[in-house]
């Protein structure tokens, strides 16, 4: 529950919340330069680079917690990596790729408004009924962690123990929690559906919009900065030799 | 069997639940839990089979402090149907939805086959044991969820919102299988809006309003006293309302039963015209 509330939007007035949606995703994904590398000390550097952003929208206890929450997902991946025979090292940069990737987004689903990411998703020229799929989507997930709750409790008075067993009966323990949470989603969706034609959705070919999202003086700096940041990113991966091993492990 | 003092519960939300509720739920007893909606009804039940545990105050099931036993334990005592049946259902067949709970509580294989069909049985859902019950009826799947909870035979039964959807001929059934259950000593307690329903049962009734316990008592006196209940928001069953406008001909106001009322109506018909 609540690693969800590192997902959700926070009202605020930041430079960030300001922002235009569209350079705030193109700032996410611009974190997906992290895939270029496998060595730490620039991974860390990335990590790190998102703490200024975190700062100035004033979300860092928000981010914090996605942070905690990715914590078991992190440990999987490092135990899951080091089993299968990676190094240590190699293991630890998947782990902060991984966190990188998600608090990327932590931030930008914190700072901006599921209705200015459907109008920016519009005016980038995505369909209309895939920009609803999206924000709809992103608008059921407290929705759905309030629901996972209720099912976790029914299913409890049915003597369900999630935290009693090994390994693999702790997993098999979330079947009876996720099968209810599926079929529910599903049947929402059409009941939604159906409600939504009842009401003429799509009845108009053109839409218009209240809000007309306008680029400005502090959009077109930072989109220059993305862009500097990633051709830099680019470019040290190709031209610059980056020692393999920054901390030394014991043992190897 | 159940027993509550000075329970207050807040949610990690900040929300004051529960605030100060003192009570105590008997074998064999018949109980209504009543009062708007956020009146604490359903946290209080989760609080009888250890789902919350108390902010402040305690809960005690036969004797036991709900703080140091494990929900799994308090729930073989204490079996608690929830509202909405969709909440749990995941398996392939019926069958296999009633046996989930008796597997979890460690029942043998005889055991549990036996007790299926009897649940099976009492509820009226034999002929769909192989269907899917996700393809039952509201009213079925209501039933089904009642019975997946009712097949280990838990000593007290909590059944959230049990009229929901259900036509009249299934409430009646309802009350004559809630009857069965006292009858065997059981207790039961249902947490309901449904006032004609707990007028006809005539239970216990307990009204909560704004996490307190406001009126406790025989539903006879409860419901008929309209003043306290409004401010609970509920209205007295119809009957209640119509003897209460009855009253200046002579007619008592604590009616809550039909038949009762209209073995007065009768009565009186009868004595005025001979």
């Amino acid at each position: 529950m609540k690693f969800f509330q590192g997902f959700r939007f926070k009202r605020a007035l930041t430079p960030i919340h300001r922002l235009d949606s569209r350079v705030k995703l193109l700032i996410s994904c611009a974190f997906f330069v992290a895939f270029l590398y496998v060595e730490l000390l620039p991974l860390i550097v990335i990590l790190l680079a998102q703490v200024p952003l975190v700062v100035i929208a004033r979300v860092h206890r928000e981010w914090l917690q996605t942070l905690r929450g990715g914590a078991f997902f992190a440990t999987m991946i490092f135990v899951i990596n080091v089993l299968t025979g990676s190094q240590v090292t190699y293991s630890l940069a998947m782990v902060i790729r991984f966190l990188i990737l998600i608090s990327a987004f932590s931030v930008f689903f914190l700072t901006t408004r599921p209705d200015d990411l459907e109008v920016a998703l519009e005016k980038m020229g995505v369909p209309y009924e895939y920009c609803f799929m999206f924000t709809t989507a992103v608008r059921y997930v407290p929705v759905l962690a309030i629901e996972a709750l209720t099912i976790i409790d029914a299913q409890r008075s049915r003597g369900l123990e999630m935290e009693k067993g090994n390994f693999i009966k702790r997993v098999k323990n979330f079947i009876p929690v996720l099968i209810p949470l599926l079929v529910n989603s599903i049947r929402r969706s059409i009941e939604m559906a159906e409600a939504m034609e009842a009401r003429s959705w799509g009845a108009t070919k053109y839409r218009t919009s209240l809000y007309v999202p306008r680029l400005r003086p502090m959009d077109y700096i930072s989109l220059i900065i993305t862009v500097a940041a990633i051709s830099f990113a680019v470019y040290v991966h190709f031209f610059w030799t980056i020692p393999t091993t920054v901390i030394p492990i014991p043992g190897l | 069997m159940i027993e509550v003092s000075g329970l207050h519960f807040t949610y990690p939300t900040g929300v004051e639940a529960l605030r100060g509720v003192s009570t105590k739920i008997g074998k064999g007893e018949f109980v209504a839990i009543m009062g708007e909606n956020g009146a604490g009804k359903t946290t209080l039940a989760k609080h009888f089979n250890g789902l919350l545990k108390p902010s402040r105050g305690k809960v005690f099931v036969n004797g036991i402090d709900t703080r140091k036993a494990s929900v799994a334990e308090l729930s073989r005592k204490v079996g608690l149907v929830f509202q909405n049946p969709d909440h749990q259902f995941f398996c392939e067949t019926v069958k296999e939805e009633i046996a989930f709970g008796l597997r979890n509580f460690g029942f043998p294989r005889e055991a549990i086959k036996e007790r299926v069909k009897w649940a099976l049985a009492l509820l009226g859902l034999t002929k769909y044991e192989k269907s899917s019950p996700f393809v039952l009826s509201g009213g079925e799947k209501k039933r089904l969820a009642l019975a997946s909870v009712l097949a280990w035979d838990p000593e007290v039964l909590i059944i959230d919102e049990p009229t929901i959807g259900q036509d009249y001929a299934q409430k009646e059934k309802l009350r004559h299988f809630i009857a069965q259950l006292i009858a065997k000593e059981k207790a039961v307690i249902i947490i309901t809006h449904d006032i004609e329903f707990v007028a006809d049962c005539s239970p216990r009734v307990i009204v909560m309003s704004r996490g307190r316990i406001v009126m406790d008592g025989p539903a006879w006196t409860v419901l008929t006293n309209h003043k306290q209940i409004l401010k609970a928001a509920l209205i007295p069953p119809q009957v209640t309302q119509v003897f209460i406008k009855l009253s200046d001909l002579g007619m008592p106001t604590g009616i809550i039963g039909v038949n009762e009322a209209r073995d007065l109506l009768v009565e009186r018909l009868l004595g005025a015209s001979g």
